[in-house]
């Protein structure tokens, strides 16, 4: 049953979270397994840069997901991070990603080496700067798990979408190795030197948290599914300007079609001494008056 | 001579140094990779393809490995950031990015487009445009610039105390009423085509004239409403138990009785020979004593509810002068109904001895 809106603010709110040509920014849950143990609670808070994380929550998301759909729609989130820890996974974080309340894909990494934000004695950056994204190595290109692992990972970590970016302001870098079946997850602070030209030199300061990660479970979408979640609306496709077109120097053409025309009909400069006669010339040798140009 | 030669060694030099100078500044952001990288300046994003040495990754040299390498994918982002058109707002510097250009899956499908309205298909159909109007109106009265609507809008009529009674119109109507009927009738209406619009959106279906949702239903509303609940069955109604207070609905029943086409035609015969005798009996088609009779049924009736809301006035409830707004079938129906007191519309022509097929 669907709730109908009493007041204008809850219309409003519901008018956020029902589905959009043009979505807002994907919000994520953070979520605490169980037995989730120090390393893996420090390390939840570092990525999420919160101080406190919720209660712990008693649900194995590769076993049974209907909890956290439950969560996802009363939190209207559909990004999750949810952290255990156990005897077989030890230091587990599981990214998650869903579409339309129900689970689009899941990938469980390991933490091998952490080195936290505390750790790691920099000046950080400041919370909320939309940071660069790197990823390095052949597997993110060539195997289909890394594929995902990557695209989940953006949609993560990008933050919201801008149009436009101060340039002094890209301080962030997240930098993703994935070589010899691990992952490594780095994050830097970018220092922009001068260098003589106009594009500064980078230097790059490791601010943390630092992670190995280790491929463990994946439960990926459906090929069918994910194209599904892939649809664009077709009002957002950009209109295509018929019979315009640009040349290679931006001189812009357009085309203009026209019916056939009768040439004999057309309406042109009157010309008043070549006009038919009514009545048949007088003087043979006579030229017509020639008709007066205006200048 | 000396000096020339000193002279062409110092341009040499000169120029020497110039081009190291250059070579020097365009190293430093120079980065030299194999494969080109990808890039996706909308999300901020740089993709390396290339082959990574796995040697590089042993033992302590990985960690200063990964910093160089991110060093130098880092520096290659930069500098197509760099090449982006840029404006100044705000003593900042500000690049212009791109729409980003990875395919991210949606949080939700996208929305199914509604259908278009009636007024929007007879828009379409006609070629009708918006037009933008504009926010304020000029108030000549209060001589200030008023909303088009609302609250303390432009031309409001409803606190005016004086109504000029038209040429056309009776002089006993009472305009004020007229003008409250009026826009309740619009409201009404209104409401009913925007349910209908939803209605048509969802592809539900809307219960006919009567039964739409108003504010505050009276009694004889939610009479209505279950009456059609109950006929709304396969048999139509008949097997319908009655709760034990429910009583059965008035106004119901047929209200045109047609006589059967095949059988005994004598009562039709009856019928129409009457017919024809009246038409010719030169009689007055108005029984006075009969109009008269119920022209003053009527006034009893009207009186009676005057005093009643009267009452409820005093009893501090709002006065319902038009009880039960026109929630009872169309508008205008509903008003003139209630001036045939409420009573069942059986069709009863307003005097006359007009012989009906009907129930006398």
């Amino acid at each position: 049953s669907k709730l109908k809106p009493k007041t204008k603010r809850s219309k409003r709110f519901l008018q956020s979270r029902a589905p959009k040509l043009t979505e807002n920014g994907k919000s994520a849950m953070i979520m605490k397994g169980g037995n989730a143990n120090q390393t893996v609670s420090q390390a939840l808070k570092d990525i999420v840069r919160q101080r406190m994380l919720p209660q712990k929550n008693i649900t194995r998301p590769f076993e049974d997901s209907t909890s956290l759909e439950f969560f996802s729609k009363k939190t209207d989130c559909s990004l999750f991070l949810f952290g255990s820890h156990n005897k077989k996974r030890p230091n587990n974080l599981i990214f998650g990603r869903l579409f339309d309340f129900h689970v689009l894909d899941m990938i469980e990494l390991g933490i091998e080496k952490y080195v936290s934000l505390s750790e790691i004695k920099m000046t950080k950056c400041p919370e909320g700067t939309k940071p660069m994204l790197v990823f390095a190595g052949e597997a993110f290109d060539m195997d289909n798990e890394y594929k995902r692992l990557k695209s989940l990972l953006i949609d993560f970590f990008r933050g919201p979408s801008v149009p436009a970016v101060r340039l002094a302001g890209l301080e962030h870098v997240l930098h993703f190795t994935a070589v010899n079946g691990k992952i490594f997850m780095r994050s830097y602070r970018c220092l922009l030197k001068k260098s003589g030209c106009r594009t500064p030199r980078i230097e790059l300061e490791e601010i943390g948290p630092s992670f190995d990660f280790v491929l463990r479970r994946t439960h990926l979408a459906s090929d069918d599914l994910y194209k599904l979640s892939h649809k664009q609306p077709k009002a957002l496709k950009p209109k295509k300007k018929k019979n315009v077109s640009h040349d290679a120097f931006g001189t812009k053409f357009g085309r203009v079609h026209m019916q056939k025309q009768d040439l004999s009909k057309l309406q042109t400069r009157k010309m008043k001494g070549l006009r038919k006669r009514k009545r048949e010339v007088v003087d043979d040798g006579e030229s017509p008056k020639v008709a007066k140009v205006d200048s | 001579m000396s000096n020339m030669a000193t002279a062409s060694c110092n341009v040499d030099e000169l120029l020497a140094q110039a081009e190291r100078d250059e070579a020097e500044k365009l190293r430093s952001i120079a980065v030299d990779k194999e494969l080109e990288l990808e890039f996706d300046l909308g999300n901020l994003l740089a993709c390396d393809k290339n082959r990574l040495e796995t040697r590089d990754f042993t033992g302590e040299e990985k960690h200063d490995f990964l910093r160089s390498l991110a060093r130098d994918n880092t520096q290659l982002l930069i500098n197509e950031l760099w090449k982006l058109p840029t404006e100044r707002i705000q003593e900042a510097v500000v690049a212009k990015l791109p729409e980003p250009t990875t395919p991210l899956p949606r949080e939700k499908p996208p929305p199914r487009p509604r259908p278009p309205t009636k007024w929007e298909q007879f828009a379409k159909l006609k070629g009708i445009q918006k037009k933008k109007k504009t926010n304020l109106v000029w108030d000549e009265t209060a001589k200030e610039w008023r909303r088009r609507w609302g609250y303390k809008r432009a031309k409001d009529n409803t606190n005016e105390w004086l109504i000029e009674v038209p040429q056309t119109a009776d002089p006993n109507e009472d305009q004020f009423v007229k003008r409250i009927t009026a826009k309740k009738e619009r409201v009404a209406k209104n409401e009913l085509n925007r349910l209908r619009n939803i209605a048509r959106a969802q592809k539900l279906k809307v219960p006919g004239m009567g039964l739409t949702p108003v504010s505050r239903q009276s009694k004889d509303d939610l009479v209505r409403a279950a009456s059609v609940a109950r006929t709304s069955t396969a048999s139509v109604g008949k097997f319908q138990e009655r709760l034990p207070k429910e009583k059965p609905a008035k106004g119901t029943g047929k209200r045109r009785k047609f006589q059967p086409v095949i059988g005994d035609f004598s009562a039709e015969k009856d019928k129409q020979l009457e017919l024809l005798k009246m038409m010719e009996s030169k009689r007055p088609k108005l029984n006075v004593t009969k109009a008269v009779n119920k022209q003053m049924r009527e006034d009893d009736r009207e009186e009676a509810a005057a005093r009643n809301s009267k009452r409820g006035k005093q009893a501090g409830r709002k006065g319902r002068r038009d009880n039960a707004a026109p929630g009872k079938g169309k508008g205008k129906m509903g008003a003139r109904g209630k001036k045939a007191g409420g009573k069942p519309q059986r069709g009863k022509p307003s005097g006359g001895k007009k012989s009906k097929p009907g129930k006398r």
